[in-house]
Protein backbone atom coordinates (compact mmCIF):
# COMPACT_ATOMS: atom_id res chain seq x y z
CA UNK A 1 0.00 0.00 0.00
CA UNK A 2 1.25 3.35 -0.64
CA UNK A 3 2.43 4.83 2.22
CA UNK A 4 3.58 8.72 2.52
CA UNK A 5 4.67 9.05 6.09
CA UNK A 6 7.04 6.74 8.82
CA UNK A 7 4.97 4.71 11.70
CA UNK A 8 4.87 6.52 14.98
CA UNK A 9 8.05 4.74 16.87
CA UNK A 10 10.11 5.29 13.62
CA UNK A 11 10.19 9.22 13.53
CA UNK A 12 12.92 10.79 14.14
CA UNK A 13 14.50 13.49 16.75
CA UNK A 14 17.03 15.79 17.09
CA UNK A 15 19.82 14.39 18.14
CA UNK A 16 23.07 14.83 20.04
CA UNK A 17 25.71 17.42 17.94
CA UNK A 18 28.99 16.07 19.03
CA UNK A 19 31.59 18.79 19.85
CA UNK A 20 33.80 20.30 16.86
CA UNK A 21 37.08 19.59 16.58
CA UNK A 22 39.90 21.98 17.79
CA UNK A 23 42.01 24.13 15.84
CA UNK A 24 40.59 22.69 12.42
CA UNK A 25 39.93 24.64 9.78
CA UNK A 26 38.32 22.75 6.94
CA UNK A 27 35.67 21.64 9.10
CA UNK A 28 32.29 20.14 7.33
CA UNK A 29 28.95 18.65 8.82
CA UNK A 30 27.57 15.20 8.93
CA UNK A 31 24.07 14.30 10.10
CA UNK A 32 23.75 10.81 11.04
CA UNK A 33 20.75 8.77 11.43
CA UNK A 34 20.95 6.69 14.88
CA UNK A 35 18.95 4.23 16.35
CA UNK A 36 19.63 1.50 19.24
CA UNK A 37 17.24 -1.09 20.16
CA UNK A 38 18.30 -1.07 23.32
CA UNK A 39 16.78 2.19 25.06
CA UNK A 40 13.19 2.10 23.58
CA UNK A 41 13.39 5.86 22.26
CA UNK A 42 12.65 7.10 18.65
CA UNK A 43 15.49 7.54 16.15
CA UNK A 44 17.42 10.53 15.87
CA UNK A 45 19.92 12.20 13.91
CA UNK A 46 23.12 12.93 15.69
CA UNK A 47 25.25 15.56 14.34
CA UNK A 48 29.29 15.13 14.08
CA UNK A 49 32.17 17.31 12.34
CA UNK A 50 35.48 16.21 11.02
CA UNK A 51 38.21 17.83 9.94
CA UNK A 52 38.70 17.39 6.32
CA UNK A 53 41.95 18.20 6.08
CA UNK A 54 42.74 14.84 8.36
CA UNK A 55 39.97 12.81 6.88
CA UNK A 56 40.06 10.18 3.67
CA UNK A 57 38.35 10.85 0.16
CA UNK A 58 35.55 8.68 0.56
CA UNK A 59 32.12 8.75 2.87
CA UNK A 60 33.05 5.60 4.28
CA UNK A 61 36.50 7.05 5.41
CA UNK A 62 34.84 9.94 7.23
CA UNK A 63 32.48 7.08 8.85
CA UNK A 64 35.42 5.02 10.09
CA UNK A 65 36.91 8.32 11.46
CA UNK A 66 33.78 9.26 13.13
CA UNK A 67 33.79 5.94 14.71
CA UNK A 68 37.16 5.77 15.70
CA UNK A 69 37.76 9.37 16.88
CA UNK A 70 34.89 10.47 18.53
CA UNK A 71 31.80 7.98 18.90
CA UNK A 72 32.69 4.22 18.66
CA UNK A 73 28.78 3.35 18.78
CA UNK A 74 28.07 3.87 15.27
CA UNK A 75 27.53 1.26 14.09
CA UNK A 76 27.37 0.35 10.10
CA UNK A 77 28.54 -2.68 7.80
CA UNK A 78 31.36 -2.24 5.86
CA UNK A 79 34.25 -4.89 4.62
CA UNK A 80 36.01 -4.70 1.36
CA UNK A 81 36.02 -0.54 0.84
CA UNK A 82 35.75 -1.12 -2.66
CA UNK A 83 32.61 -1.64 -4.11
CA UNK A 84 32.62 -5.24 -4.02
CA UNK A 85 31.06 -6.69 -1.19
CA UNK A 86 27.99 -4.16 -1.08
CA UNK A 87 28.16 -4.03 2.82
CA UNK A 88 28.44 -0.59 3.01
CA UNK A 89 25.03 0.44 1.00
CA UNK A 90 22.99 3.45 2.67
CA UNK A 91 21.28 6.46 1.92
CA UNK A 92 24.07 9.25 0.74
CA UNK A 93 22.33 12.85 0.17
CA UNK A 94 19.31 11.59 -0.93
CA UNK A 95 20.38 8.71 -2.97
CA UNK A 96 21.76 5.12 -2.37
CA UNK A 97 24.75 4.27 -3.12
CA UNK A 98 27.94 2.13 -1.32
CA UNK A 99 29.31 4.58 1.45
CA UNK A 100 33.28 3.32 0.30
CA UNK A 101 33.63 4.28 -3.72
CA UNK A 102 31.24 7.71 -2.59
CA UNK A 103 33.31 10.53 -2.59
CA UNK A 104 32.82 13.60 -0.07
CA UNK A 105 33.13 15.75 -2.99
CA UNK A 106 29.94 14.06 -4.81
CA UNK A 107 28.13 15.51 -2.18
CA UNK A 108 27.16 19.33 -1.58
CA UNK A 109 27.30 20.84 1.50
CA UNK A 110 26.39 18.77 4.69
CA UNK A 111 26.69 14.88 4.49
CA UNK A 112 23.51 13.31 5.47
CA UNK A 113 23.62 9.36 6.01
CA UNK A 114 20.73 7.61 6.53
CA UNK A 115 20.07 3.72 6.43
CA UNK A 116 18.10 2.36 3.02
CA UNK A 117 14.57 3.64 2.93
CA UNK A 118 11.95 1.91 3.93
CA UNK A 119 13.72 -1.33 5.80
CA UNK A 120 13.58 -2.70 9.41
CA UNK A 121 16.38 -0.60 11.48
CA UNK A 122 18.41 -3.48 13.09
CA UNK A 123 20.74 -0.79 14.51
CA UNK A 124 21.87 2.85 13.28
CA UNK A 125 22.98 2.13 9.40
CA UNK A 126 22.32 -1.15 9.56
CA UNK A 127 19.02 -2.47 7.57
CA UNK A 128 17.53 -6.03 7.91
CA UNK A 129 17.99 -7.44 4.54
CA UNK A 130 16.50 -10.88 5.77
CA UNK A 131 13.55 -10.77 3.41
CA UNK A 132 15.56 -9.04 0.37
CA UNK A 133 18.00 -12.31 0.62
CA UNK A 134 15.19 -14.54 1.07
CA UNK A 135 13.45 -13.48 -2.79
CA UNK A 136 16.93 -13.64 -3.99
CA UNK A 137 16.76 -17.25 -2.97
CA UNK A 138 13.21 -17.51 -4.07
CA UNK A 139 14.41 -16.97 -8.13
CA UNK A 140 16.82 -20.08 -7.84
CA UNK A 141 19.76 -18.28 -7.94
CA UNK A 142 21.90 -21.34 -9.50
CA UNK A 143 22.01 -23.56 -12.76
CA UNK A 144 19.68 -25.68 -13.35
CA UNK A 145 20.00 -28.25 -15.64
CA UNK A 146 18.24 -31.42 -16.58
CA UNK A 147 20.67 -33.18 -19.51
CA UNK A 148 23.19 -35.18 -17.72
CA UNK A 149 26.40 -33.38 -16.71
CA UNK A 150 28.99 -33.69 -19.14
CA UNK A 151 32.35 -34.89 -18.33
CA UNK A 152 34.47 -31.75 -18.02
CA UNK A 153 32.58 -28.45 -17.58
CA UNK A 154 28.93 -26.92 -19.10
CA UNK A 155 30.22 -25.10 -22.24
CA UNK A 156 29.32 -21.29 -23.48
CA UNK A 157 30.17 -19.52 -26.42
CA UNK A 158 31.75 -16.16 -26.14
CA UNK A 159 28.58 -14.25 -27.39
CA UNK A 160 26.27 -16.91 -24.95
CA UNK A 161 28.69 -15.38 -22.09
CA UNK A 162 28.75 -12.03 -23.35
CA UNK A 163 24.57 -11.65 -22.69
CA UNK A 164 25.04 -12.34 -18.80
CA UNK A 165 27.51 -8.43 -19.10
CA UNK A 166 25.67 -5.81 -17.11
CA UNK A 167 23.80 -8.65 -14.68
CA UNK A 168 26.85 -11.21 -13.16
CA UNK A 169 28.04 -7.85 -11.70
CA UNK A 170 25.36 -6.99 -8.98
CA UNK A 171 27.35 -7.78 -5.70
CA UNK A 172 23.59 -8.01 -3.72
CA UNK A 173 24.18 -4.28 -2.34
CA UNK A 174 20.09 -3.81 -2.34
CA UNK A 175 20.52 -0.02 -3.18
CA UNK A 176 18.30 -0.22 -6.29
CA UNK A 177 15.55 -2.30 -4.38
CA UNK A 178 15.62 0.22 -1.55
CA UNK A 179 15.39 2.96 -4.14
CA UNK A 180 12.17 2.08 -5.62
CA UNK A 181 9.03 3.59 -4.96
CA UNK A 182 7.17 0.32 -5.62
CA UNK A 183 9.10 -2.04 -3.83
CA UNK A 184 9.12 0.50 -0.75
CA UNK A 185 5.13 -0.03 -0.97
CA UNK A 186 4.92 -3.64 -1.90
CA UNK A 187 8.30 -4.82 -0.82
CA UNK A 188 6.27 -7.89 0.64
CA UNK A 189 5.30 -9.21 -2.21
CA UNK A 190 6.69 -7.50 -5.14
CA UNK A 191 10.27 -8.82 -5.85
CA UNK A 192 12.08 -6.09 -6.44
CA UNK A 193 14.88 -4.60 -9.13
CA UNK A 194 17.79 -6.92 -7.53
CA UNK A 195 15.81 -10.21 -7.22
CA UNK A 196 14.04 -9.66 -10.71
CA UNK A 197 18.27 -8.61 -12.58
CA UNK A 198 19.18 -11.49 -10.74
CA UNK A 199 16.12 -13.70 -12.11
CA UNK A 200 17.01 -12.51 -15.84
CA UNK A 201 21.01 -13.37 -14.93
CA UNK A 202 19.68 -17.00 -15.06
CA UNK A 203 16.86 -16.52 -17.66
CA UNK A 204 19.02 -16.15 -20.56
CA UNK A 205 21.97 -18.03 -19.27
CA UNK A 206 22.19 -20.54 -22.31
CA UNK A 207 23.24 -23.48 -20.06
CA UNK A 208 20.25 -23.16 -17.71
CA UNK A 209 17.05 -24.98 -18.86
CA UNK A 210 14.76 -24.26 -16.75
CA UNK A 211 13.88 -20.97 -18.60
CA UNK A 212 9.67 -22.09 -18.52
CA UNK A 213 9.82 -23.19 -15.03
CA UNK A 214 11.64 -19.22 -14.02
CA UNK A 215 8.85 -17.66 -16.46
CA UNK A 216 6.24 -19.44 -14.95
CA UNK A 217 7.46 -18.36 -11.27
CA UNK A 218 7.79 -14.93 -12.06
CA UNK A 219 4.23 -14.87 -14.13
CA UNK A 220 2.27 -12.43 -10.66
CA UNK A 221 1.08 -9.28 -10.66
CA UNK A 222 3.13 -8.31 -7.93
CA UNK A 223 6.40 -10.93 -8.29
CA UNK A 224 7.23 -8.91 -11.35
CA UNK A 225 4.43 -6.46 -12.78
CA UNK A 226 4.78 -4.03 -10.18
CA UNK A 227 8.21 -2.96 -11.70
CA UNK A 228 6.23 0.65 -13.53
CA UNK A 229 9.86 1.18 -14.91
CA UNK A 230 10.49 4.48 -12.40
CA UNK A 231 14.25 3.72 -13.11
CA UNK A 232 15.10 4.92 -9.48
CA UNK A 233 17.15 1.44 -9.63
CA UNK A 234 19.30 2.14 -12.40
CA UNK A 235 19.77 5.59 -11.61
CA UNK A 236 21.60 4.30 -8.03
CA UNK A 237 22.91 1.69 -9.16
CA UNK A 238 26.81 1.98 -7.75
CA UNK A 239 27.52 -0.68 -10.21
CA UNK A 240 26.30 1.23 -12.85
CA UNK A 241 23.70 -2.01 -13.89
CA UNK A 242 20.58 -1.60 -14.95
CA UNK A 243 17.60 -3.66 -13.27
CA UNK A 244 14.98 -1.93 -15.08
CA UNK A 245 16.11 -2.92 -18.35
CA UNK A 246 16.41 -6.55 -17.19
CA UNK A 247 12.77 -6.41 -16.07
CA UNK A 248 11.76 -5.01 -18.97
CA UNK A 249 13.39 -8.13 -21.18
CA UNK A 250 11.70 -10.61 -18.96
CA UNK A 251 8.40 -8.88 -19.17
CA UNK A 252 9.16 -9.37 -22.90
CA UNK A 253 9.59 -12.84 -22.99
CA UNK A 254 6.54 -13.28 -20.62
CA UNK A 255 4.57 -11.66 -24.22
CA UNK A 256 6.55 -13.46 -26.64
CA UNK A 257 5.61 -16.90 -24.84
CA UNK A 258 2.40 -16.22 -24.62
CA UNK A 259 1.65 -15.25 -28.25
CA UNK B 1 8.62 -4.48 4.42
CA UNK B 2 6.77 -2.84 7.82
CA UNK B 3 5.27 -6.60 8.49
CA UNK B 4 8.52 -8.53 8.75
CA UNK B 5 9.80 -5.68 11.46
CA UNK B 6 10.39 -7.69 14.32
CA UNK B 7 10.74 -6.53 17.48
CA UNK B 8 9.94 -2.73 17.29
CA UNK B 9 11.91 -2.10 14.83
CA UNK B 10 11.67 1.45 13.03
CA UNK B 11 11.19 1.66 9.24
CA UNK B 12 13.79 3.47 7.85
CA UNK B 13 13.28 7.16 6.14
CA UNK B 14 11.91 6.76 2.07
CA UNK B 15 9.82 9.61 1.53
CA UNK B 16 10.92 10.97 -2.04
CA UNK B 17 11.65 14.80 -1.37
CA UNK B 18 12.74 14.63 1.67
CA UNK B 19 14.69 11.61 2.54
CA UNK B 20 15.16 10.40 -1.34
CA UNK B 21 16.25 12.80 -4.27
CA UNK B 22 13.53 13.55 -6.74
CA UNK B 23 15.42 12.69 -9.83
CA UNK B 24 13.76 13.09 -13.23
CA UNK B 25 13.06 9.65 -13.96
CA UNK B 26 11.13 9.21 -10.74
CA UNK B 27 9.37 12.71 -11.43
CA UNK B 28 8.06 11.92 -14.58
CA UNK B 29 6.52 8.78 -13.63
CA UNK B 30 4.79 10.14 -10.80
CA UNK B 31 3.37 12.69 -13.29
CA UNK B 32 2.26 10.75 -15.18
CA UNK B 33 0.01 8.83 -12.80
CA UNK B 34 -1.21 12.68 -11.26
CA UNK B 35 -2.12 13.61 -14.19
CA UNK B 36 -4.26 10.04 -15.04
CA UNK B 37 -6.15 10.45 -12.36
CA UNK B 38 -6.54 14.68 -12.49
CA UNK B 39 -8.00 14.42 -15.65
CA UNK B 40 -10.97 12.68 -14.18
CA UNK B 41 -11.70 17.10 -13.21
CA UNK B 42 -12.18 17.62 -16.48
CA UNK B 43 -13.59 14.55 -17.78
CA UNK B 44 -16.63 14.94 -15.47
CA UNK B 45 -16.77 18.29 -16.02
CA UNK B 46 -17.27 17.43 -19.63
CA UNK B 47 -19.77 15.24 -18.81
CA UNK B 48 -21.65 17.67 -16.71
CA UNK B 49 -21.58 19.80 -19.75
CA UNK B 50 -23.10 17.34 -22.36
CA UNK B 51 -25.49 16.11 -19.83
CA UNK B 52 -26.96 19.37 -19.05
CA UNK B 53 -27.03 20.12 -22.67
CA UNK B 54 -29.51 16.86 -22.90
CA UNK B 55 -31.54 18.00 -20.06
CA UNK B 56 -32.51 21.63 -20.34
CA UNK B 57 -32.17 25.42 -21.49
CA UNK B 58 -31.51 26.73 -17.74
CA UNK B 59 -29.31 23.50 -16.80
CA UNK B 60 -27.06 24.15 -20.00
CA UNK B 61 -27.04 27.77 -19.54
CA UNK B 62 -25.87 27.22 -16.12
CA UNK B 63 -22.99 24.29 -16.66
CA UNK B 64 -22.21 26.60 -19.89
CA UNK B 65 -21.22 29.09 -18.10
CA UNK B 66 -19.21 27.46 -15.34
CA UNK B 67 -17.38 25.66 -18.36
CA UNK B 68 -16.82 29.00 -20.00
CA UNK B 69 -15.95 30.96 -16.94
CA UNK B 70 -12.42 31.74 -16.16
CA UNK B 71 -12.06 28.51 -13.68
CA UNK B 72 -13.21 26.34 -16.17
CA UNK B 73 -10.45 27.72 -18.55
CA UNK B 74 -8.25 27.20 -15.85
CA UNK B 75 -9.01 23.54 -15.40
CA UNK B 76 -8.84 23.27 -19.36
CA UNK B 77 -5.82 24.48 -20.06
CA UNK B 78 -4.57 22.16 -17.09
CA UNK B 79 -6.31 19.31 -18.71
CA UNK B 80 -5.14 19.64 -21.77
CA UNK B 81 -1.31 19.88 -20.59
CA UNK B 82 -2.20 16.89 -18.58
CA UNK B 83 -3.47 14.97 -21.50
CA UNK B 84 -0.81 16.22 -23.75
CA UNK B 85 1.77 15.01 -20.74
CA UNK B 86 -0.11 11.87 -20.04
CA UNK B 87 -0.01 10.63 -23.81
CA UNK B 88 3.28 11.52 -24.45
CA UNK B 89 4.80 9.64 -21.57
CA UNK B 90 2.13 6.64 -22.35
CA UNK B 91 4.07 6.86 -25.28
CA UNK B 92 7.54 6.56 -23.86
CA UNK B 93 5.91 3.14 -21.84
CA UNK B 94 5.38 1.46 -25.18
CA UNK B 95 8.78 2.49 -26.36
CA UNK B 96 10.06 0.96 -22.95
CA UNK B 97 7.92 -1.78 -23.13
CA UNK B 98 9.33 -2.78 -26.52
CA UNK B 99 12.81 -3.15 -24.54
CA UNK B 100 14.17 0.18 -25.93
CA UNK B 101 15.52 3.21 -24.91
CA UNK B 102 16.35 1.91 -20.76
CA UNK B 103 19.30 3.34 -20.81
CA UNK B 104 19.36 5.99 -17.93
CA UNK B 105 20.58 8.60 -20.30
CA UNK B 106 18.38 7.93 -23.28
CA UNK B 107 15.15 7.71 -20.80
CA UNK B 108 15.82 11.12 -19.06
CA UNK B 109 16.38 12.39 -22.69
CA UNK B 110 12.87 10.70 -23.67
CA UNK B 111 11.73 12.45 -19.75
CA UNK B 112 12.94 16.31 -21.20
CA UNK B 113 10.52 15.10 -24.77
CA UNK B 114 7.66 14.33 -22.28
CA UNK B 115 8.14 17.69 -20.56
CA UNK B 116 8.76 19.94 -23.84
CA UNK B 117 6.60 18.04 -26.14
CA UNK B 118 3.77 18.46 -23.69
CA UNK B 119 4.35 22.34 -23.05
CA UNK B 120 4.64 22.69 -27.26
CA UNK B 121 1.52 20.32 -27.69
CA UNK B 122 -0.38 22.11 -25.21
CA UNK B 123 0.52 26.16 -26.31
CA UNK B 124 -0.33 24.90 -30.02
CA UNK B 125 -3.76 23.65 -29.14
CA UNK B 126 -4.69 26.64 -27.53
CA UNK B 127 -3.93 28.89 -30.54
CA UNK B 128 -5.47 26.44 -32.45
CA UNK B 129 -8.35 25.81 -30.54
Amino acid sequence: MVQLTLPKNSRMKKGKTWPKPQGATNVRKFDIYRWSPDDGENPRVDTYFLDMDKCGPMVLDALIKIKNEIDPTLTFRRSCREGICGSCAMNIDGINTLACIYGLDEVKGDVKIYPLPHMPVVRDLIPDLTHFYAQHASIMPWLETKTNRPAKEWRQSIEDRKKLDGLYECVMCASCSTACPSYWWNGDRFLGPAALLHAYRWIIDSRDEATGERLDGLEDPFKLYRCHTIMNCAKTCPKGLNPAKAIAEIKKMMVERAV
Amino acid sequence: MADVNRGNRPLSPFMLGKYYRPQLNSVTSILTRITGNAMIVAALMIAWWLIAAATSETAFNRADWFVTSFIGDVIMFFSVLGLWYHSLAGVRHLIWDQGLCLEMETADKLGWVVIGGSVVLTLLTVIIV
